[in-house]
């Protein structure tokens, strides 16, 4: 159904795993597995998300042209689909992440309210 | 969502799939790198995934469009669930696309007659104009030239009117003198039609000057004549030829697509009406007449128009002599008849359409009750599956909606069958119809037609499948999965279906009784004397002299003797005479005059009623098949010495003196200043018009008379020889007439050949027309009210298989069972014969207008149709009740 959300969604801020697909990608192009396993270890395991929610998310931003896709072969010569981060995606992760901190450093200030 | 992404979803789908195999791959090399064995290690890269079918169907979905995919997803399933029933699928689709096909050809009938406007340009302005004299009892006066005039000049709602007439001329010049078919027009009938002329020009004002003969010396040629005659040579234009032995010129050619009203045969040639002014007066009402209204005048408007110019036409026109002045045709107390042109051409045939369509909509009616018989039916059985589904977690929704969409696609499938049932229809329709339905040739499976298909259909399937649906839908909680097949089903499942079975059945019933009204009629018509023998042995041919060829009177009845002698002496020749006209020639030919009656008073400046007239020569009524009542008939030496002498028919005679014998020797004349003529035979009463009018009563003068209305010697110039041969409607005879006729003179066309057997067809047809259709909706109402009082017994017997063994293991009888659901059948049929009834006698008095000799409430009828009805239900239900007494105890009891 249209709207339902992915678990990898539910379990992370709204909207957030496409800004960690798009930062993974900025290192240069990656496949699916290397995404996953990219962002569970880049966030030290605190965000354990089922590989297999990866893939809507990947579907939806390559459908709205923030990555491209090619088929290659992968370091232990598998056959891979690899994704890249054109232009536009390069252009929303950084306006993303300006907006993401923003909100990060608000809510910040919520929570903590300033002692110094 | 977009619709490219909509169609490539599935070859996405696809890539997606190696995208996560290839994911697994990867995961379980590194597994197995990390130590794992191979197994565990593919395991565990499963597990790291999650379900692939839920990714990839999340991803199918964001590119899901999303009632058309389910609308997709029903429609698959509805096929595969239809070539799975393949009995189910043919009856229901064979039903519908009768039912829808019959529909569709008969409202193609009713869009090209009634519906479609007439083939000229804003044809809703077109008006016809009639008058009907109350004073003369006469319900049709046509016009006279001087009213023509008087309506022309002195209209203010008409942008044009005009008079036109038909007939035929002789047309000689080049190879055989010929008899065309002739349109005699005012030069202002074409302009009010708005139609154009393909070659040439049409006719105008100045054209319209009197002939030498009866017309303008100019024609129009219409294209079917052009090309026959003239092979489509276009230098036609400006080509002298002899009309009637006066030179025409050929002025212009109308295009292919020209028709004039619904005349026929067609026209061939269009002549031009040239008055004399002056020498016109009130009389000479022989002429129809149509006008185009000016934009937004009404018909209401045209009447009052007409009604206020009456007295100025009448205090206008000299009144001509022999008639009581003025004041005789205030008397007549004219009014004017201003309908739509359509309906002129149109006629009696709306009724008869109409109820058509009704019957056949009924028929529709109770195909979708059978059908809809057949879905409950079905659903119910499929309820265990639907149970088990909804169990699983499908949605009540889901299943009405796939209901609903299988009910569209037996429907759809039944419609587009139904178009190709309904095109050869048509043409079966257009073939058989009688020639006296107007308009055949605006009759096509047209885009109109097509839409009502696709309307019908849609309908059909809403009628039919909405009920399965709704009951479904009202199924309240839970089914129970395990429910056994064969166990007893609600009582209000049943009841719909009996509810549906009786609906069918009442309309079956109306249809039937509609059909038998139809069949009583055909048989009283049957049964009607016609007064004339409507033999195919009987041979008529017109002959026409003009007085051109012969200006004599006294030679012209000669040279008929002589074609008459000559025409006897042909082989094979029983008799043969001849009349100014012979029956059921149609109401061109209809004469009227008064008759006075001697030692009768009439008031001064009164006119008696007016009686049929027509001139007969001796030995007609011999050749027609009318006997002679009483006296004798006309002899040639009553018509060579001038003897005055009348035949009258039987009820005339009645009229005249109370009984046929005693009016033989009074005397009668048809105006006042006429010498009295005899009354010296009576003969039997001839239905002239058509066989479900009353016999007119009838003059019938000798061929040629004296001093008769003002001529010193009255000749017949027209006429029909009447030969009884058996070589009636042959070659050999017809050559035989012909030379007969052409040896005298050679220049005389011979036409309208006709048997009266022909003729007398031509007056069934449309009798017969409706009777065969009404007979063909009533066969087909029976028959699927049969099969609807069928499948319901069939079912419930297959439903209490289980009880009927029970029974039959404690000993019930097996005739006592069958006896057992042969009465249920019967009751359903009582209750529906007894709504049925209801409703027929409330929509006989409709069909009234098509009845002849049988009331709306004919008792016969109705029992008859009851009977069979009764009979047919009764074997409907005995066949599966025969299967009940069949069962075998053991075997039903043990199953499951």
């Amino acid at each position: 159904m249209p709207g339902r959300e992915s678990p990898l969604q539910s379990e992370t801020p709204q909207g957030t795993l496409d800004m960690l697909v798009l930062r993974v990608l900025v290192m240069g192009p990656a496949h699916g597995h290397t995404i996953a396993h990219a962002i569970e270890r880049g966030s030290e395991d605190v965000l354990q998300i089922e590989h297999g929610s990866l893939y809507p998310a990947l579907h939806r931003l390559e459908d709205r042209g923030w990555v491209a896709s090619f088929w290659g072969t992968s370091d232990n010569n598998r056959r891979a689909k690899y994704y890249r981060l054109t232009p536009a995606g390069r252009r929303q992760l950084a306006a993303q992440t300006t907006r993401w901190e923003e909100i990060v450093r608000a809510i910040g200030r919520i929570l903590k309210p300033s002692t110094e | 969502m977009s619709w490219r992404r909509f169609f490539r979803r599935v070859s996405w789908d696809r890539d997606r799939a190696d995208e996560l195999r290839s994911y697994v791959e990867i995961e379980t090399d590194e597994n197995i790198a990390r130590g794992l064995a191979p197994e565990a290690a593919r395991r565990a890269a499963h597990l790291k995934l999650g379900s692939t079918t839920r990714i990839r169907e999340e991803i199918y979905r964001m590119n899901t469009i999303h009632p058309l995919d389910t609308l997709a997803r029903d429609v698959r399933l509805a096929l595969r669930g239809m070539r799975r029933r393949p009995g189910f699928t043919l009856a229901v689709v064979l039903t519908l696309s009768l039912g829808i096909g019959a529909n569709t050809a008969i409202f193609g009938v009713v869009d090209g007659v009634l519906l479609k406007p007439l083939p000229y340009p804003n044809a809703g302005e077109l008006v016809s104009i009639k008058h009907v004299a109350p004073g003369l009892n006469l319900n049709e006066l046509r016009m006279s030239p001087t009213q023509y005039f008087t309506y022309r000049d002195e209209g203010r709602v008409f942008q044009h009117i005009g008079l036109y007439g038909d007939g035929g001329t002789t047309i000689t010049g080049n190879g055989e003198p010929e008899q065309a078919r002739l349109l005699a027009v005012t030069a202002d009938i074409l302009p009010a039609l708005g139609v154009q002329p393909q070659l040439g020009r049409l006719f105008t004002e100045a054209d319209a000057r009197p002939g030498k003969g009866r017309f303008a010396p100019v024609v129009i040629l219409t294209h079917a004549y052009w090309q026959r005659r003239f092979g489509g040579d276009r230098s036609v234009i400006g080509t002298r030829l002899v009309a009637d032995s006066d030179p025409v010129d050929v002025i212009g050619v109308m295009p292919e697509t020209f028709r004039f009203l619904d005349m026929v045969p067609a026209p061939e040639v269009i002549a031009l009406i040239g008055f004399n002014r002056s020498g016109l007066g009130i009389g000479g009402f022989n002429f129809s007449s149509l006008a185009r209204l000016k934009p937004g005048g009404t018909v209401a408007d045209a009447n009052a128009d007409i009604a206020r110019m009456l007295p100025i036409w009448l205090n206008a026109w000299p009144t001509p002599p022999n008639t009581a002045g003025r004041q005789q045709y205030e008397k007549w107390r004219i009014t004017p008849v201003v309908q739509p042109l359509k309906d002129e051409v149109v006629g009696g045939v709306g009724d008869m359409l109409w109820i058509l369509m009704a019957t056949i909509a009924m028929v529709l009616l109770i195909a979708c009750a059978n059908v809809a018989n057949l879905m409950l039916v079905r659903s119910e059985s499929r309820r265990q599956e639907f149970a088990v589904r909804v169990a699983l977690g499908a949605r009540r929704d889901d299943i009405v909606r796939e209901v609903l969409v299988e009910s569209l696609v037996l429907s759809l499938i039944g419609g587009g069958l139904g178009v190709a049932v309904a095109s050869g229809g048509l043409r079966v329709v257009v073939a058989t119809a009688p020639t006296t339905l107007p308009r055949l040739a605006d009759i096509s499976l047209d885009p109109r037609v097509v839409v009502f298909a696709i309307a019908a259909t849609l309908c059909s399937s809403v009628l039919f499948g909405t009920l399965p649906a709704l009951k479904l839908a009202a199924q309240r909680g839970v089914p129970s999965v395990g429910t056994a097949r064969g166990a007893s089903t609600s009582r209000e499942r049943q009841r719909t279906r009996h509810a549906l079975v009786v609906v069918q059945v009442a309309l079956a019933l109306v249809l039937l009784v509609a059909s038998g009204l139809m069949i009583r009629t055909f048989v009283a018509l049957l049964r009607v004397e016609p007064g004339f023998a409507p033999d195919a042995d009987v041979q008529t041919a017109r002959v026409w002299v003009t007085p051109q060829q012969v200006p004599q009177p006294e030679r012209v009845t000669r040279l008929q003797h002589e074609i008459l002698d000559k025409v006897a002496a042909l082989p094979g020749v029983k008799a043969a005479a001849f009349a100014s006209a012979v029956p059921m020639e149609g109401p061109l030919r209809v004469a009227l005059t008064p008759i006075f009656v001697e030692g009768k008073e009439y008031a001064p400046g009164t006119t008696p009623p007016l009686r049929r007239m027509k001139m007969v020569s001796p030995g007609y009524f011999g050749a027609i098949g009318t006997r002679l009542v009483a006296g004798r008939d006309i002899t040639w030496n009553d018509i060579d010495g001038r003897t005055k002498v009348a035949i009258v028919s039987e009820n005339l005679a009645r009229e005249i003196s109370g009984s046929p014998a005693a009016a033989l020797g009074r005397h009668i004349r048809p105006t006042r200043a006429d010498p009295w003529r005899e009354i010296v035979g009576i003969v039997e009463n001839v239905h002239e018009d058509a066989l479900y009018q009353a016999a007119p009563t009838f003059v019938y003068w000798p061929v040629m008379m004296d001093n008769y209305n003002g001529f010193p010697l009255l000749e017949t110039r027209a006429i029909n020889l009447v030969i009884r041969s058996d070589f009636a409607g042959r070659e050999n005879l017809l050559s035989g007439v012909r030379n007969a006729v052409w040896s005298i003179n050679a220049t005389m066309p011979v036409f309208l050949v006709r048997t009266m057997r022909d003729l007398y067809g031509q007056s069934m047809a449309r009798t017969s027309f409706a009777l065969i259709m009404l007979a063909i909706a009533g066969v087909m109402a029976l028959a699927l009210g049969v099969i609807g009082i069928y499948g319901v017994i069939a079912y419930v017997v297959t439903q209490r298989s289980r009880e009927i063994g029970i029974r039959l293991a404690l000993g019930a009888e097996p005739t006592q069972l069958k006896r057992m659901f042969v009465r249920q059948g019967l009751a359903l049929t009582t209750v529906g014969a007894g709504v049925g009834l209801a409703t027929a006698v409330a929509l006989a008095r409709w069909m009234s207008s098509l009845l002849f000799g049988v009331e709306p409430l004919d008792p016969p009828t109705y029992a008859a149709v009851v009977g069979v009805l009764a009979m047919a239900a009764a074997c409907a239900s005995y066949v599966p009740a025969r299967r009940a007494a069949a069962v075998d105890p053991v075997q039903t009891l043990t199953a499951e």
